[in-house]
Order: structure tokens, then C-alpha cells, then sequence
């Protein structure tokens, strides 16, 4: 299976070629190179998972490439290789799927655009850093590609760099991602320094005695691997959005939309969620403090985001927030989760990753496409679009449906799974879920009432359909959207690699269908006329609204803190020493420097013979130096 | 034919030839006569190659490579520094050395 | 004392006082001859070592060419009846303990040395074994600083031309 490698070969040499001819490369020509490549790519991927789900009856970890890139000590070296399981193939399917769709979706959006092959190399950037990382055979290697995941994000967010929130919004998505990273680093370090290896076959084993030994040194009452993991945890966080490190992510809309829906939608944010399981064996043996953690994380956040994005009135930032809600849920699936038979809520997390990376996406697109025509991103600036623009308001009306969890839409299914994992191990935890679920189903059904039905606006030109192109992966994830939770997917992937055998539950189906159909109706009645239900309400919980409004404040929160209480009390003394301290002892050096090269310039006469009588005299003492010391 | 002369007369000989050379060179200050010092010191030195050769190898002709290589070298440094010394006689209408301190600090 | 010590002892002096007059004669045309007695002094010495190419070298470059060269030097910048000022006497003083010192350094260093003097048969320095030796590139060849030495003369030779060029930009 080595042709694997081509997936990662294919846009790595896309973004090397127009990345180096950007300037002298038409803007078709370039975008048919990136689409094609992905293509061919995507058609390996699949191919790649039907070899390793269909052609073999158990689910080994397969790699069929490596390289020994550093080696440190006997046992401890990174490698560089692609590792193929179960959720490594459905991550290369869905990455490379979702990013066709995204460059083909991108051809028509950015159409005319200034730096439409610098876009294209960019985003191909993003694919192969994105595919390397779930490939990763090593903690390491997974962790450069997340920096490089991190950077093409960064660079895509700041696409249009000519405009100051685009490129503070990069800045700040790529500080905050850092700051988490640093994190990640150290949990890194920790987990090698005691195990003496980053391969994750050998940590993930739950036989590996290294790993098990790390639970008996214990640190502020957490044991040292728990710490680790947590650390981990820390840089999943960040990247995947988790709360309190979400506040990049409602900013990062500031890029090009197609961006938004491939990487701040459907792949990199996921990617935390993907470390965990990654590392889930580990979590699941010798830490489940930390799993705790993760499911608390992830609850917390759901609920939280769910809130923000129903008082929300920018369509990417509530798309932003809903991302945030769901990846929750994944988090929170993956920290009720089980072993073995008991890993339900892993294979519901994968599961959710799945479906969601589908609609989603399709969501971002249809976002894109409403502004493609607007050329505004207010939802009360929109009203009655369905009129201009049917196909878009089809499928995204299955998006809204598949994420509010209608059967017998995608995210139905994989939001039931989760919802049982969550109903197995704690009733609150299944509460916080199924309102969260509720609360999906209002706010997005606000928007969708709001932008499709509603009243006619006014608009400065008639919104028009988009092209073709654009439609075409609308279309082709709609699809997805609606067929992608019939897929057994418990067959395919689970904690152990052994199938686990999931099914429907009823109770729990109907009550989350239930609650989705409540949050639907509620948005029905308060937004599908205009009205003045909603303001009322609003103002009923006018506290709570305007807090939900300004986003809890996190950002003033993080702003004070880095202001008044970092900026102030410890960098103002540390710049004062520095100036006053530091620089003066230089200043210092200098001068004494200066002085004594005037004093003794004088030696130097520019006189030859001057130079010849020292340079003699010298030798001759050191001749006789030599000869009265060794005789 | 030097079998009845002492190695270390031959030497102190070339020594007293290079110390001579070098009392030239300081001393003296017109650089045609600083560059005779020179080439007096650069001769002294020469001679002791061929003499170790011959006296402490006679086997071997090392030396007088060397002795060869050095005479080369030395036309190559007559000639450059003359034209140097004539560069500076028609900027400066001197070759005195104590004139040529422009380039101090 | 055999003859070969007479002469060398002859051809010493010889070296050694018009070494001394080339340093301190006042007429500078004068020193340059100087120079030439003591430099033929050297070529006789090669003579007396059986090195018959050395001593020819010597004469041929040393005599004919630089010896040249610098009586050129001297009737292109200086009056031919000019006589050099006298140098300072402290000037002299300084450099004569200066010089006498090393000299004295020297010579007891010499005078305490045990020399092991080889004993082998004395080699030929044929011109044929020595065309062979500078043009051989196996052991003991000297093919590469032949020319290295080669390229280093052309390189002297512009660079003399072009220092020694009237600048083109005065008239």
C-alpha cells in the first residue's frame, strides 16, 4: 500500500510548483492542478480504505512507508512513516474528500481574485500537512505536521492581508493555537522522557510496562502520565476550539469562506479530537482522570458554544460557534468512552467527526454561496432567499436537518450514539448533550428561517444563484450528508479495532428527536414571519442574552489579563531591568571600549620599522623564552 | 668539497648574513634600500636550506627544491614590491618610509 | 686546513662584508653592487655544496633579475649623486643591540647544538634528476607548487604591471 504516500506526495508537490510559479501561473490553469491532484489523491484514499477495510478481515495497524529521521538513543528516534488504522483511513477519506470539494467549490468563489494561485497553494499546503498528521507514526512527526497545519491555517486566515482584522484575526488563531501547543510540547517531552519512545504503537499498547510505570510517580496528586495526557490535551484544545482556548476560532472567519468550511469546519479543528483518539488507549488504561478532563472540556464547551450561537447575528460566526458545539460533543463522546466493548462513545465520536466533517462543510458552503450573491455576512440583512436561490436553500436545509440530528439524516445517527455513550455513564452529562442538541436545532433553524424565509430585503443587485461549479460539491456533500449515517460504521472503526456492534436506541432516539423537533418549532414560531417574539424574549433574559451576546466576555477576560495584569506587573519590570539594567551594563562595555582604543591608538604609528622593531624584539623573547625553559 | 667545514661555522655565517639584512631593514630609510635588507635575510635563510640538506640529509635534495621555490618566490616579491615602491614615487615624489604612514588608525 | 676551507672561509668573509657594506654605504647605486658581490658570494657557496643548477638559479635570478630590477628602482626615483642622510644615532644604537642581541642569541645556540650530520652518499643534483623531480608527479614529485610557483609569477607579473601603470585618468 505504499502508493499511500502519493496522497501526501500529490498536494505537497502542488503547493511546491505553485507556490514557486505564483506569479506566472494563469489562475486556471493552477486551480485544475490543485483540483486535479486532489483528485487523484481523494481517488487513492478511497481506494486505500477499501483495500484496508474489504480486502482484510481484521484491522492491524499497517505502515507501509518509514524512515528513521533523528535517532536520539537506542530506543528513542523520530521517525517519519504513515500509519494506517482504522481511523487514520477514515481520516485520509475525509480530508481528501471534504478538500476536493472545498478546491472545486473554490474555483468558482475566488474566481478573479488577487492572489488566486498563492489561495491554491496555500490550501494545498493545509491538505498535505493535514494528511501527514493523521498518517503520523509518532507523536513527533504528529506534532510538526500540527505546527504546519497551524501555519497554513495562519496564512490562509490572513489571505487578504491588505485588511487589519484578517490579519489580527491570523495572529490571533496562531498565538492562541501556540500558546496550546506549548502544551502539547511539554506533555511530549513528559510522555518521552519516561518512555523512551514516540511511536504510538508502543505507547498505545496497553501492555507497555514504560507507560504503566509512569502512573506510579505521582505530582500534585495526578499521577505523571496523567499530567502528560492533560498537557496533550492542552494542545487538542487549542487546536480543536475547546473552551477556554476557543477564542480564535469565531475570528478565523475573517478568511475566505471556502477556507472557513475546509479547515475551521471540517478538518483541523477536528484534529484535537483526533489526537485523543489517537491516544486513546492510553487515556483509556492509566488515565482516566484525564478522560475526565476531556469529557468535561467537551461538555462545558458544548453547552457554552450552543448558547453564543443563538444570539449570534454573523452567518460564518455562528456557523464558527456551532463547530465548536459539535466538536464538543465529539470530546465529550470520546471521554465517556469505554474500552473494548465498552467504546461506544469512541466509535460515536469517530462517527460524529464523520458525518459532521459533511454537513458542516456543506453548511460553510452554502454560507459562502448566500455570500458569494450578498456580499454581506449579517443575517438580518437577509431575508427570503429561497426565492433567489433554490439549490442552495435545498441543501442547506438537509445540512440544518442532518445537524440538528433528523432522521434519517447523517447526524441523526451519529448524535444518537453519542447520546446513548453519554446516557451509560452520567444522566448530566446526557442532559447537558440533549439540550445542547436542542439548542443546535434552534439556532440553526434561526438562521435558516431568518436567511431563506422571512421578509424580503432590499438588496443593492438581485441575488443570483451561484455557478455551476460551486453547486456541483454542494451537492455531492448534500448527499453525503443525507446517506453518510447509514454507514455501520462500528463495523469499521472502533477503540480496539475489533467491530463493535452498535445499535438504535429507541428512548434515546426519540427523545433526541424530540428535543431537535422543540428547537425547531421555537424557531418556527419566532422567526420564520418577522416578529417581535424574539426581542421579547431576549429582553426576558436580558442579562444572560447580552452576556451570550458578547461572548461571555472570555475575550475581555483574556485582554485584561494579558494587559493589565501580565503587560503590567511583570513585563513593565522586566522591560525596566532591561533597559536600565541590561543595556546599561553594555552601554557600559562599550564606552570603556571606546576610551581605551583612543588611549592606545597611538601604538599604532603607520610606521613600518616601528612595526618591524616589535615584531623582532618579540620573536627574539620568545626564542629565548624556549630555550631557557625546555634546556 | 665542505667535508673540512663544521656545520655550525656555515650557520653562523647565514645567521650574521640575515642579522646584517635585518640591521638593514631597520635602519635604513629608503624602501630600494629596506627591500636590499630583505632580499640579504631572504638569501641567509635560503643558504640554511641547502645546507641541512646536505649536511644532516645527503641523501636526499629536498633543500634545494626549496631553495629553488624561494629564489621564485623572491623575483615575484622584488618585482611586486617595486612597482609599488614606483606607484608611490609618482604619487608622493618620495620612497622615504617614514612618509608612508597613511594608513595608521 | 684544506683548500675547500680556505675558500670557504675566502667566500664567508667575502659575503659577510659586502653584506655589511650593502646596508651601510651611503650611495645607494653603490649598496645595490654590494648586494650583487654578497648575492654571488651565495653562488659560489652553491658551487662548493655540488649543486651546479642551484648556483646558476642564483646567479641568473638574483644577479641578472633582481639585482636588475632594483638598480632600475633606484635611477627611476632617485638622483644617482644623492647621498643618503646619515640614520639617527639613536636609531643606530637601538637596532644594533637589537640585532647584535639575536645575533648572540643565535650564535650560542648554534655553538651548545650537537648537529647530527648524515652520513648517506651524497645525492646527485644532475639537472636531469631534477627536471624529473619538479615535472614527477608520484612520490616525491614536485608537479603542484611547480605550478602553483608558475600561476604565482603570472599573477606578480600583472600585478606589477598594473601597480606599477601610469593611471590613465591623469594626463
Amino acid at each position: 500500500m505504499s502508493y499511500v504516500l502519493l496522497i501526501l506526495a500529490l498536494p505537497l508537490s502542488v503547493f511546491v510548483v505553485n507556490g514557486l510559479l505564483s506569479g506566472n501561473l494563469p489562475h486556471r490553469l493552477a486551480g485544475w492542478l490543485a483540483t486535479g491532484s486532489m483528485g487523484i489523491a481523494t481517488v487513492l484514499a478511497w481506494l486505500t480504505a477499501y483495500n484496508y477495510f474489504f480486502q482484510s478481515s481484521s484491522y492491524e495497524k499497517i505502515i507501509p512507508f518509514r524512515i528513521t529521521w533523528l535517532r536520539f538513543t537506542e530506543t528513542l528516534q523520530i521517525d517519519m512513516g504513515i500509519l494506517l488504522d482504522p481511523i487514520s483511513v477514515m481520516m485520509l477519506v475525509v480530508i481528501t474528500t471534504i478538500s476536493l470539494m472545498v478546491f472545486l467549490y473554490s474555483m468558482g468563489y475566488m474566481q478573479g481574485e488577487k492572489g488566486f494561485v498563492r489561495y491554491f497553494s496555500f490550501l494545498s499546503l493545509f491538505s498535505f500537512s493535514m494528511l501527514g498528521l493523521v498518517v503520523a507514526t509518532n507523536l513527533f512527526q504528529l506534532y510538526m505536521f500540527w505546527e504546519l497545519v497551524g501555519v497554513s491555517s495562519y496564512l490562509l486566515i490572513g489571505y487578504c492581508y491588505d485588511k487589519p482584522e484578517a490579519v489580527a484575526a491570523a495572529k490571533k488563531a496562531f498565538i492562541v493555537t501556540r500558546f496550546a501547543d506549548f502544551g502539547f510540547l511539554v506533555g511530549i517531552l513528559l510522555l518521552s522522557y519516561y518512555t523512551g519512545t514516540f511511536d504510538f504503537t508502543e505507547i498505545t499498547n496497553p501492555e507497555n510496562a514504560a507507560v504503566a510505570g509512569m502512573t506510579g510517580i505521582s505530582f500534585m496528586g495526578l499521577s505523571v502520565l496523567t499530567w502528560a495526557l492533560i498537557l496533550i490535551f492542552m494542545g487538542g484544545a487549542g487546536k480543536s476550539a475547546m473552551f477556554p482556548l476557543h477564542i480564535w476560532l469565531p475570528d478565523a472567519m475573517e478568511g475566505p469562506t471556502p477556507v472557513s468550511a475546509l479547515i475551521h469546519a471540517a478538518t483541523m479543528v477536528v484534529a484535537g479530537v483526533f489526537l485523543v483518539a489517537r491516544m486513546f488507549p492510553v487515556f483509556s488504561f492509566h488515565a482516566p482522570e484525564a478522560l475526565d478532563a476531556v469529557a468535561f472540556i467537551g461538555a462545558f464547551t458544548l453547552l457554552f458554544a450552543a448558547i453564543i450561537a443563538c444570539t449570534q447575528t454573523d452567518i460564518k460566526r455562528i456557523l464558527a460557534f456551532s463547530t465548536m458545539s459539535q466538536i464538543g460533543y465529539m470530546m465529550l463522546a470520546l471521554g465517556v468512552s469505554g474500552y473494548g466493548s465498552e467504546g461506544l462513545g469512541f466509535t460515536a465520536s469517530m462517527f460524529h467527526l464523520f458525518t459532521h466533517a459533511f454537513f458542516k462543510a456543506l453548511l460553510f458552503l452554502g454560507a459562502g454561496s448566500i455570500i458569494h450573491a450578498l456580499h454581506k455576512n449579517d443575517i438580518r440583512e437577509m431575508g427570503n432567499l429561497r426565492k433567489h436561490q433554490p439549490v442552495t436553500h435545498i441543501v442547506f436545509l438537509i445540512a440544518c436537518l442532518a445537524i440538528a440530528g433528523i432522521p434519517p439524516f447523517a447526524g441523526f445517527f451519529s448524535k444518537d450514539e453519542i447520546l446513548s455513550a453519554a446516557f451509560a455513564s452520567n444522566p448530566i452529562y446526557f442532559g447537558v448533550a440533549a439540550l445542547a442538541a436542542a439548542l443546535t436545532a434552534f439556532y440553526m433553524f434561526r438562521l435558516y428561517f431568518l436567511v431563506f424565509w422571512n421578509n424580503e430585503r432590499t438588496y443593492e443587485h438581485t441575488p443570483h444563484e451561484s455557478p455551476v461549479i460551486m453547486l456541483i460539491p454542494m451537492i455531492v456533500l448534500a448527499i453525503g450528508s443525507v446517506f453518510a449515517g447509514f454507514i455501520p460504521f462500528g463495523n469499521f472503526v472502533s477503540s480496539d479495532n475489533q467491530p463493535l456492534h452498535t445499535h438504535l436506541n429507541v428512548t434515546i432516539a426519540i427523545i433526541s428527536v424530540m428535543v431537535a423537533l422543540l428547537g425547531i418549532t421555537v424557531a418556527w414560531i419566532f422567526y420564520k414571519k418577522e416578529s417581535s417574539l424574539s426581542e421579547q424574549l431576549s429582553n426576558t433574559f436580558g442579562a444572560l442574552y447580552h452576556a451570550a451576546v458578547q461572548k461571555f466576555f472570555i475575550d475581555e477576560l483574556y485582554l485584561f489579563i494579558t494587559k493589565k495584569i501580565i503587560f503590567n506587573l511583570i513585563s513593565r519590570p522586566i522591560a525596566w531591568f532591561d533597559k536600565h539594567i541590561i543595556d546599561a551594563f553594555m552601554d557600559f562595555t562599550a564606552t570603556v571600549t571606546n576610551w581605551v582604543s583612543k588611549e592606545i591608538k597611538g601604538l599604532q604609528s603607520g610606521q613600518l620599522q616601528h612595526y618591524a622593531y616589535i615584531f623582532l624584539s618579540g620573536v627574539l623573547l620568545i626564542v629565548l623564552v624556549m630555550i631557557f625553559t625546555n634546556t | 668539497m665542505m667535508e673540512h667545514v663544521p656545520i655550525a661555522h656555515v650557520l653562523m655565517v647565514t645567521s650574521t648574513m640575515f642579522f646584517i639584512g635585518a640591521y638593514g631593514f631597520l635602519t635604513r630609510r629608503n624602501l630600494v634600500t629596506m627591500l636590499i635588507g630583505v632580499e640579504l635575510m631572504l638569501n641567509a635563510v635560503n643558504i640554511n636550506f641547502v645546507i641541512f640538506d646536505r649536511y644532516v640529509y645527503p641523501d636526499q635534495i629536498e633543500g634545494h627544491f626549496f631553495a629553488l621555490f624561494i629564489i621564485a618566490i623572491a623575483a615575484a616579491e622584488a618585482a611586486v614590491a617595486i612597482a609599488i615602491f614606483i606607484n608611490l614615487y609618482r604619487n608622493i615624489r618620495s620612497i622615504d618610509v617614514e612618509e608612508v604612514d597613511k594608513m595608521k588608525y | 686546513m684544506a683548500t675547500s676551507a680556505i675558500i670557504f672561509y675566502t667566500i664567508a668573509g667575502i659575503m659577510i662584508i659586502f653584506s655589511l657594506l650593502a646596508v651601510t654605504s651611503r650611495r645607494i647605486l653603490r649598496a645595490a653592487v654590494y648586494l650583487l658581490f654578497a648575492l654571488a658570494g651565495t653562488a659560489a657557496l652553491y658551487f662548493m655544496l655540488d649543486y651546479q643548477f642551484l648556483a646558476a638559479v642564483q646567479l641568473i635570478v638574483y644577479a641578472g633579475g633582481i639585482v636588475v630590477l632594483i638598480i632600475f628602482s633606484i635611477l627611476l626615483t632617485t638622483h644617482i649623486n644623492e647621498k643618503l642622510e646619515k640614520p639617527a644615532w639613536g636609531k643606530v644604537f637601538i637596532t644594533a643591540t637589537l640585532v647584535l642581541g639575536g645575533l648572540m642569541l643565535t650564535l650560542f645556540v648554534l655553538t651548545n647544538h650537537e648537529f647530527v650530520l648524515g652520513t648517506e652518499p651524497t645525492a646527485e643534483a644532475t639537472v636531469s634528476v631534477i627536471g624529473e623531480r619538479l615535472l614527477g608527479y608520484q612520490a616525491g614529485g614536485y608537479v603542484l607548487p611547480f605550478e602553483v610557483i608558475s600561476i604565482l609569477l603570472l599573477a606578480a607579473m600583472i600585478g606589477a604591471i598594473v601597480i606599477a601603470k601610469r593611471n590613465s585618468t591623469k594626463s
